[in-house]
Parts: structure tokens; sequence; C-alpha cells
């Protein structure tokens, strides 16, 4: 990006740490353009203080995590999905965000596009939560033309400066975003505050509706931010459940075994937060058995078991530097 | 019955004032004598976006009536650098206390002022975390008491105008909460100047601080500042003590360097039209 953003009228800056880059963004959006800003385990631990603060302030923003095996300084550049928990619960407080999880370098080019475009619509920050295996990993890639790309970009204020309210929402709960410099001369904090910007820590009705808005914006949309690819599952009796990298092995998985007669299919998930309640538990309804490989102690194993009723769901944790084997997740279709 | 409008009415957030601090506190010098220089100067408020960190000067971002933004305890500057790279006819001016900007966002400070961002930096220094019950911070002066000294400091403090000269700001001045008209014309001076500039303003804090280092009086701590304050402009700012008899104030540092968001900008340009000399220039824009 140091080479390409120069070159295309963007920016690139070096921060001198994670935490600034996380303010930098914030910063960047409200002066008008849209920003990102990528990290791996650690600097995703650092970035959490500012992206509380993002979600107070509503700001759109993507950050990709490349995420790496720790807990701490862990084992860098080895591959780990350690962090998909930290993308929801990160950050003190209450707030909802979005993550997506891309299985391939085409998806990591699409997600991220669909990351600034989930942000400009939700005012939130987007996660792209890659693993060291997407990350190093070259296959074929389509840029689609320019005039091709469909672009979302945040809503105007529609009111003059004088009138508008910054954190004043319409029935969407998204309000309309001014700039920076325009003229709007507007205040964001990260305390709470009413429509108009203005803080009100002792009130606990400002905060509750506030602390609700921020939330809702996205619960209420889980259904359009939802994305997920199903894989045989018409017949299936076992539903493989993964994301990111795992899902390739998944695939794989699921290919093997019904070539041994094996009624397997798989539901990748495509988006993990707001995590697919709805779509889990109408694919859980139809099946026997769950299985949830993850390159993590067992994560988003739980959400699965929460939607799963009384299915049996199987985790199959992997710490280390691979990938499940296809032959390890379909050893768990029995037993 | 008529009603007197404050002159500085209109520079202010409506519904924002009274203003949440003490009697006597110096932050209120610093408001007014910031609201005063914008007025005077004639500057297009509209380019100007106050960006403040935490602590009782924190406060003050959400009292101008500017684009402005309350951050979190101590990345001002880090979302200042944003704000001013993607889009560099706005002049970010951080309003933040001495912990703030020298304790938890101490590198932040380092890193803006080294690059030279075009960022105007005042900071409140009270020698003490006064919004969180007086603790003490990077100033608090050798055998001060504060609720987390309380035998008297045993540390060194950190002399801002000398760190500020020593990370690169091309304009460095201090004065105290006294020194009003002072405060205001160096105000001027680091808005105009085209780089990282900082102003460093002793404010008295009865309240915290003065009340467990026998100036808790507020007159009494303006009348100390006004005894004790030297004004030494062209200081080498190394030798700009603060001690119990002598602040020495005034204006340390003004020079001339290239400035980080013309470098980037510039370098952006001479990229773009090699390519175009090369044909290779990209039809895409952002």
């Amino acid at each position: 990006m140091s080479r390409r953003l120069p070159e295309v009228g963007g920016v690139f800056l070096q921060m001198e740490d994670e935490i600034a880059s996380m303010a930098a963004i914030i910063g960047a959006s409200y002066a008008g353009v849209k920003s990102m800003t990528a990290t791996s385990g650690p600097g995703f631990s650092l970035m959490q203080e500012n992206i509380g603060l993002a979600a107070m302030t509503e700001t759109p923003c993507v950050v990709v995590d490349v995420m790496r095996a720790g807990p701490s300084t862990g084992q860098p550049t080895k591959t780990g999905q350690q962090d998909v928990m930290q993308a929801k619960w990160g950050s003190h407080g209450d707030y909802e965000i979005i993550a997506l999880a891309p299985s391939s370098v085409q998806e990591m080019f699409d997600l991220t596009l669909e990351a600034f475009n989930l942000s400009e619509t939700y005012r939130c920050p987007v996660f792209v939560m890659s693993d060291e295996i997407i990350g190093h990993l070259m296959e074929r890639l389509t840029i689609p033309k320019p005039e091709d790309l469909q672009l979302v970009n945040r809503k105007r204020p529609t009111s003059p400066p004088k009138e508008y309210q910054p954190f004043r929402a319409d029935d969407t709960l998204v309000p309309e975003m001014a700039t920076f410099g325009e003229g709007y001369r507007f205040y964001a904090t990260g305390l709470t505050h009413d429509e108009t910007g203005h803080p009100q820590t002792d009130s606990a009705e400002h905060h509750a509706s506030l602390v609700k808005r921020l939330c809702d914006k996205i619960r209420n949309n889980v259904d359009k931010i939802s994305r997920v690819q199903r894989v045989s599952l018409d017949d299936a009796d076992v539903c493989v459940v993964a994301y990111g990298s795992v899902a390739r092995s998944a695939l794989s998985a699921v290919a093997e075994g019904r070539a041994k007669g094996i009624k397997i299919g798989l539901l990748r998930l495509i988006s993990i937060w707001p995590f697919p309640d709805d779509i889990v538990e109408e694919v859980a309804e139809q099946v026997d058995r769950i299985l949830v490989p993850e390159m993590n102690y067992g994560q988003l194993v739980r959400e699965v078991e929460r939607n799963a009723g009384r299915r049996k769901v199987k985790s199959i944790p992997r710490l280390g530097d691979a990938l499940h084997t296809p032959e390890e997740i379909l050893a768990e279709v029995s037993g | 019955m008529t009603t007197i409008q404050h002159p500085l009415e209109d520079a202010t957030r409506s519904g924002m004032i009274p203003h949440i601090w003490c009697n006597g506190c110096g932050n209120g010098v610093i408001l007014g004598e910031f609201l005063r220089a914008l007025d005077e100067m004639n500057y297009d408020v509209n380019k100007i976006v106050v960006v403040s960190g935490i602590g009782c000067i924190g406060r003050i971002s959400g009292y101008t009536n500017t684009d402005s933004f309350h951050t979190t305890h101590g990345r001002a500057l880090a979302l200042a650098v944003g704000l001013k790279a993607a889009n560099p006819s706005l002049k970010p001016v951080v309003i933040s206390g001495d912990g703030d900007l020298f304790a938890i966002g101490g590198n932040h400070f380092i890193h803006a002022a080294r690059r030279n961002v075009d960022i105007a930096v005042i900071c409140s220094n009270n020698f003490n975390y006064g919004m969180t019950g007086g603790q003490s911070g990077p100033t608090t002066p050798p055998g001060a008491y504060t609720t987390t000294t309380l035998y008297g400091n045993i540390e060194h403090p950190l002399n801002l105008v000398q760190f500020a000269a020593a990370c690169g700001a091309v304009y460095v001045a201090r004065w105290t909460a006294i020194h009003v008209r002072r405060i205001r014309e160096s105000i001027k001076k680091a808005i105009n100047k085209k780089g990282f500039s900082f102003v460093e303003i002793i404010t008295a804090c009865p309240e915290e601080y003065g009340r467990r280092n026998k100036i808790p009086d507020p007159i009494q701590n303006m009348k100390w500042l006004r005894d004790v304050s030297i004004v030494e402009s062209r200081m080498d700012p190394k030798d700009a003590v603060i001690e119990p008899d002598k602040i020495v104030v005034g204006e340390f540092v003004d020079i001339e360097k290239p400035e980080y968001t013309d470098l980037l900008l510039g370098k952006a340009e001479s990229i773009r039209s090699r390519l175009e000399k090369e044909g290779k220039l990209s039809n895409v824009t952002l």
C-alpha cells in the first residue's frame, strides 16, 4: 500500500504504534476519507482501546487482522484463528462490530471492499479477520474494472450546519455524517452523548438509549449483513461449520467424505460477527451432528452450540503451525 | 430587561457552558485566550479542529464552537495526525494536559513533533492529575505532595519545553496562567506556524495540587505564578527551569523546517508526474 496509494491519490502513513494507527484512521475518517489499517494479533490488542472509540463515535473504518498464534508474542508468522472472540469483545463496554473472514486471496480483495461498504453503511468499525495462511497465500486474483465496483458512501447531512445533529438517527439507527472542515462545527466524544453530541455523563436514559442504538443498528440487520456459503447441505447428516483458511480444508473433507458415501456438508461462515444465529439454527435443525474445526482451542464453536439446540456439536481445535487436514475433520464424523 | 451577550458567546458551543472547571483553575484562561486569539486573527475557523484527550482540559473541545474531537486518553495527537494527513487544509489544534500528552501520550508527542506535522499543541500543565484526584504525573515537581506522593515526590520531572525542542518542534513557548496577553500571542503564532508548535501554560490547580502544596487559594496561586515567573525568551530550553521560587517563561524556539504533509503531498505529486511521463499513470484515482 505504501507503493500503491501515492500513485492513485491516496495517503499511506506508518504510525509509531498500533494505538496511533487506530487513532489516525478515526481522524482520517472524520476528515472525510475512507481509511483502514492492518495488523496481526499483538497490534490488534493495542488497537482495542480506539476500536471502542470508533464504535462510540460511529466512525466508518476498516481493520485487517491477519491472525497468528497467541497469546502475547506467541509464534510470529505462524497461523491461528485465535482473535475471533477478541474481534467481538476486545474493547470494554457494549458495542457491536462487523467481522468478515476471507478464505482466499480473491476474498481478501472482495471482502476488504465489502468491509468498507459495510462500515460506510452502518458507521462502525469492520474487521477483515484473515489468518497467516491466507495472508501468505499466492493464487489467482481478478480485480474488477473500477466502473464495475459497487461502492457505498456514508449518508451525508441533509440539514444545514446550524440544524445538524451529528448523532440523531432515523429508523435505520445510523446518523448522517458531516465532515470536519465543512462548516458543520460538530463535536465527537468518547463520552456518552446525546443526539447533539453533547456529553451526558449522568443520565441513565441517555446512556441506555445510545448504547442500545449502537448495538441495534447492527443487530437489527444481521440478515442483511450475514454472508455464508452452503455446500452439499441439502441431504447432509453432518455439517462442518468453518471459516477462513480452515474452510478450505473443510471443503476437501466434504468432497472426500461424499466420495466415501458420507452425507456431509459445509456451512462456510463468510461473516462471523454479528454471528449468523438464524442461519446456523436453521442448518442445525436439518443435521444430526455439527463439526467445528478452528485453529484455536475452541472459540466460535460456542456460538454454534448456542444455536444448535440438541444437536451434537464437536469442537475440533487445532493449535500449532498448520491447518487441519481433511482426514482430521473426517475422523470426527462418527463417535 | 436587556440581556448583554458575552463577546465570546458565539465562539463557544451553545448549551455547553458553564464549563466543569473549578474556581481559580487556569484552564478557563486557556479557553478564553484561545477563543480571543481566533477572534483577533481572522483565521477561517471552519478549518480549525480542536482535538483533546482526557482530563480536566480535555473537556475544552466541547466548549469551542469549532469542529472538535474528544479522544481517548493520550491519543489526541495520533488522531490529529490522521486528520491532517487526510485533509491538509485542516489545522488541528491539540489542547490537552501534561499527563495526557507526556505520560500516556508521550510516544505520540515524540513522533508528531519529530515528523513536524502541522499541529498546534497547547498544553495545560498543572503538575498533577487534577480530574482523578490529584495523583502525581510526569511534571510533578520534586518534593511535591500529591495523593500518590504522600511523603513527597522523589521523581525527576520532565521539562516540557526542553523535551518539545529536542523532539523537533518548530515553535516552543511557555507561559503561566497570569500571562494572558502573551498566551494569546503565542497561540496565534502557534496556529499561524506551518509545523509542529508547542505552547506550555502553567495552570494553577488550587483544588488538587494547590491544596496539598500550601497554595490552596486561587488568588494566592496566581500571585505565586506572578512572583516566581521570569521572562527569558530565546534562552536554551534546557535551562528553562521550573523551581519553587523560579519559573522561566518565554519563547524558546522559532525555526523553519519542512512540514510533514507538504513533504507527503510533494512526494506523491512527484511519483505521479514520473508515472505520467512514463505513460504508466493509473486511470484510478481516489
